[in-house]
C-alpha cells in the first residue's frame, strides 16, 4: 500500500519536472544590460499573460550579455553600449535598438530648485576633471546670470560600478571637451581624477542628497522618482533643455539612423533644438544565422510585440519608446539580415 | 560470552566492508577540498595570465586603473584592502577582547546569556545590511559630526595630521574600516569567549587562592593560557575583513587612488571586482580583474600561513618553558 503511494508520488514528481522542462524550453532566453531590465520584465509579464510565452532575462550587465551571446548560451544579448559594425560582423551578430533612456545631472546646492541650474557639457567636464571647484565659479555664473550661487566646494559623485550610465555620461563629456576625451575618455567605467564613487543609481542619488555642494548623474527615472534637483543642459544647438520624455525622443528622432551601419549610433550630443544631450538607446543582439531559428523567431516576435504594445508601459516606467520610423527600419533589418527567422 | 558468540564471521566481514567504505568516503571528502583548492588556484592563474604577462611586475606597483586606455595597476586596491583591514582590526581587537573578558570573567550570571546571544546574532546579519546601514546611517553621522571634528582638531597636528585632512565626504577608507570593525567584532569576540571558557577553573582559583586580583588573574592566568586561541580568533576576523565585499563597496568611495588622508575615498580588491566585473568588456580588462582576485587569494594565504607559523612558534615556546 505504502509503496504504491510512493510510486505514484514519484510518477507525479517526474511528470511535473518533464512538463516544467517543456515549458522552460519554450521560454525566450536572454541576458545582458541592467538598465533596461525593469521594462523588459514588465513587458515579459504582459506578454506571458497574452501569449503564454515567458522571458527568462538575466540582468548580468552588458559585458556579460555580450559574452553570453558570443558563447551561444542565450537567444539574445542586451547591451547599453552598441557593438561596432566590424565586431558584429566578426561575431556573426545583428544589433538593433530596443528602448531609449536618458541620464540626468543632479545637484545638491542650498537654494537651488530642481531645473533651475543650467550647465553645459564643457562645464560639467571641467567639474569632473577638478578644474572647477566652487559653485560660484565664473563659468557656472555665466550660464546662470540670475541665480544666486553660493561659494560651496563642489563634490563630484560618480557611479563606481561599470554601467551604461557611465558610458553615456563619459561619452557626452568626451564629445563636449577635447581635454576630457584625451585625459579620461568614454567607457562603462573610467578613471575619474576627483570625486567619490557610489554604487548604483541609488548610491549616487543618496551621496548627492547627503553632501552639500554635490553633483551626480543618474538615470532619468531615478531623478524623477526621487524628486532630486536635476539640471538643464545646453545642447549642441545652443538651447538649454529640460530632461523629459520629449527631449529624449527628440534626440532619438534627430539622429541619423539611416546611415548608421549596424545601428552603431550613440545618441549623446545630437543636433536639434529640443534634443537632450545625454540620451542613449539600449541594444539587442541576435545571431545573423541562428543555430535555433525557432528560438530566435520567438524572441523577435516578443520584440515586435513590445514595439507595437509596449510604449505605454515604457512611459509608465519613464523609459522612452523608439520613434515609429526607426521601428519600421528595424523590422526591415530583421527581414533582410536574420536568416531563417519568420515573423 | 553470549555477545561475542553472536557476531558471526559473515557479519564481521560486512562490518569490515562498511568500515572500508566509510573510510573511503571520508577520504574522498577530504580530497575533494584539495581538488577544489587546486582548481580555484589553477583557474585564477589561467584567467589572470594575460594581464600578468602583459603588465609583469608593474601590475602590483602602479596606481593607474584606466579601462579606457587598457592600463591596469593594482596598487590602489591592494593598499585599500590592507589599510582598511588593519584599521578594522585595530578597532575591533581591543573591543572584542573587552567583550570576551567581560562575558567570561566579570559579567553577572543573568547578563551572560543575553549579551552572548546578541553577539551571535550580530554575526548572522548579512553583510549587505551592514553596507546599507553604513551608507544611510553611519556615513551621514560621520560626515556631520565626527569628520569635521577630526579635520579641525587632528588635521593641523604634525605627523598624524595628514591622515585627517580633506573634505568630509562621510564615506572613505575610515568609514569602511569602521563598518568592517563592527562586522568582525562578533566573530572575534565569540571565538575569544569560547577560548577563555576553556581555561580550567582550578587554574583561576589557584591564582585567587594566592591572593591575586582579578586583573592579575586575567593577565597572568587566563590570557597566557588562551593565547593561541585568541590569535586564531583574530585571524578569523582578519580573513573576513580582507575579503568583505558588499559592505565595503557601499562606504569606501570606490576611487582607484591612494590618498594619504584616511577620510579620502579608496577601493579594495573585492570592491573593485564587484563594481566592475559585470560590465567589463575586453580580454585585458577582465583578466586584470581576475588577477586582482588571485592577489586577494595570495594575500589571504600569506595571512593564514603567517598565523599558523606564529601559532607553531608559540606552542613550541610553551612546551619549552613547561
Amino acid at each position: 500500500m505504502k509503496s504504491v503511494t510512493v510510486k505514484r508520488m514519484v510518477v507525479a514528481a517526474v511528470s511535473t519536472v518533464v512538463f516544467a522542462g517543456a515549458a522552460l524550453a519554450a521560454d525566450i532566453s536572454g541576458a545582458g544590460a541592467t538598465f533596461p531590465y525593469p521594462i523588459y520584465s514588465k513587458w515579459a509579464d504582459a506578454y506571458k499573460t497574452q501569449t503564454g510565452v515567458g522571458l527568462n532575462y538575466q540582468s548580468i550587465g552588458s559585458g556579460g550579455g555580450i559574452k553570453q551571446i558570443k558563447a551561444k548560451t542565450v537567444t539574445f544579448g542586451a547591451s547599453d553600449m552598441p557593438l561596432k559594425p566590424e565586431d558584429l560582423q566578426a561575431a556573426g551578430l545583428v544589433q538593433f535598438p530596443m528602448i531609449i533612456g536618458g541620464v540626468v545631472p543632479v545637484v545638491h546646492i542650498k537654494g537651488v530648485a530642481p531645473g533651475a541650474l543650467v550647465l553645459d557639457g564643457a562645464t560639467v567636464a571641467s567639474i569632473y576633471m577638478g578644474e572647477i571647484t566652487k559653485w560660484d565659479d565664473a563659468r557656472v555664473k555665466k550660464l546662470n546670470p540670475k541665480l544666486a550661487l553660493p561659494g560651496t566646494t563642489i563634490a563630484p559623485v560618480y557611479r563606481s560600478d561599470g554601467s551604461g550610465t557611465n558610458f553615456l555620461f563619459s561619452d557626452y563629456l568626451s564629445k563636449s571637451s577635447p581635454k576630457f576625451q584625451s585625459s579620461i575618455g568614454a567607457n562603462t567605467s573610467v578613471q575619474w581624477p576627483v570625486g567619490i564613487g557610489a554604487k548604483g543609481n541609488e548610491g549616487v542619488a543618496n551621496m548627492t542628497t547627503q553632501t552639500d555642494g554635490a553633483i551626480g548623474y543618474v538615470e532619468y527615472a531615478y531623478a524623477k522618482q526621487t524628486k532630486m534637483a536635476y539640471t538643464q543642459l545646453v545642447n549642441k544647438a545652443g538651447k538649454a533643455v529640460t530632461p523629459n520624455a520629449e527631449s529624449f525622443q527628440a534626440a532619438a528622432a534627430s539622429a541619423d539612423w539611416k546611415n548608421a551601419a549596424g545601428y552603431y549610433l550613440i545618441l549623446t550630443d545630437q543636433a536639434g533644438p529640443a534634443s537632450w544631450p545625454i540620451t542613449g538607446a539600449s541594444f539587442i543582439l541576435v545571431y545573423a544565422a541562428p543555430p535555433d531559428a525557432a528560438a530566435t523567431t520567438a524572441a523577435l516576435k516578443f520584440f515586435d510585440w513590445a514595439y507595437k504594445n509596449g510604449g505605454k508601459m515604457a512611459a509608465e516606467l519613464d523609459y522612452v519608446p523608439l520613434p515609429d520610423a526607426l521601428i519600421q527600419q528595424v523590422r526591415a533589418t530583421w527581414k533582410t539580415q536574420i536568416k531563417g527567422a519568420t515573423l | 560470552m553470549n555477545t561475542v558468540a553472536a557476531i558471526s564471521p559473515k557479519h564481521a566481514a560486512g562490518q569490515r566492508r562498511r568500515e572500508r567504505l566509510f573510510r573511503g568516503a571520508t577520504l574522498g571528502a577530504a580530497l575533494l577540498v584539495l581538488a577544489l583548492l587546486g582548481g580555484v588556484t589553477l583557474s585564477l592563474l589561467i584567467g589572470a595570465w594575460p594581464a600578468l604577462a602583459h603588465f609583469k611586475l608593474s601590475f602590483i606597483t602602479r596606481e593607474i586603473w584606466n579601462p579606457v586606455t587598457d592600463q591596469y595597476g593594482a596598487l590602489a586596491p591592494i593598499y585599500g584592502t590592507l589599510v582598511t583591514s588593519f584599521l578594522a582590526m585595530l578597532l575591533a581587537v581591543p573591543v572584542s577582547f573587552g567583550i570576551a573578558i567581560f562575558l567570561t570573567e566579570l559579567a553577572p550570571g543573568w547578563l551572560k546569556r543575553p549579551v552572548g546571544v546578541a553577539i551571535e546574532l550580530l554575526a548572522a546579519v548579512p553583510s549587505i545590511i551592514y553596507g546599507i546601514w553604513g551608507l544611510f546611517v553611519l556615513a551621514p553621522v560621520l560626515q556631520r559630526h565626527v569628520q569635521p571634528w577630526l579635520i579641525d582638531v587632528l588635521g593641523p597636528l604634525p605627523l598624524i595630521g595628514k591622515f585627517f585632512q580633506g573634505p568630509p565626504f562621510g564615506i572613505g577608507i575610515l568609514t569602511a574600516a569602521f563598518v568592517l570593525a563592527i562586522m568582525v567584532i562578533p566573530f572575534v569576540s565569540a571565538v575569544m569567549r569560547d577560548v577563555f571558557e576553556t581555561v580550567p577553573d582550578v587554574l583561576k582559583e589557584s591564582g585567587y587562592g594566592l591572593g591575586a586580583t582579578t586583573w592579575e588573574v586575567i593577565w597572568q592566568v587566563v590570557v597566557p593560557y588562551a593565547r593561541t586561541g585568541m590569535i586564531g580568533g583574530v585571524m578569523l576576523g582578519l580573513g573576513r575583513a580582507l575579503g568583505e565585499t558588499m559592505a565595503v563597496t557601499f562606504v569606501i568611495g570606490n576611487a582607484h587612488r591612494i590618498g594619504t588622508s584616511l577620510l579620502a575615498p579608496g577601493t579594495t580588491i573585492s570592491a573593485s571586482i564587484a563594481n566592475e566585473f559585470a560590465e567589463a568588456v575586453g580580454d585585458l580588462y577582465t583578466s586584470s580583474l581576475v588577477a586582482l582576485g588571485a592577489l586577494l587569494f595570495l594575500i589571504t594565504f600569506v595571512v593564514i600561513a603567517a598565523a599558523r607559523l606564529m601559532l607553531m612558534r608559540l606552542e613550541r615556546r610553551a612546551l619549552g618553558s613547561a
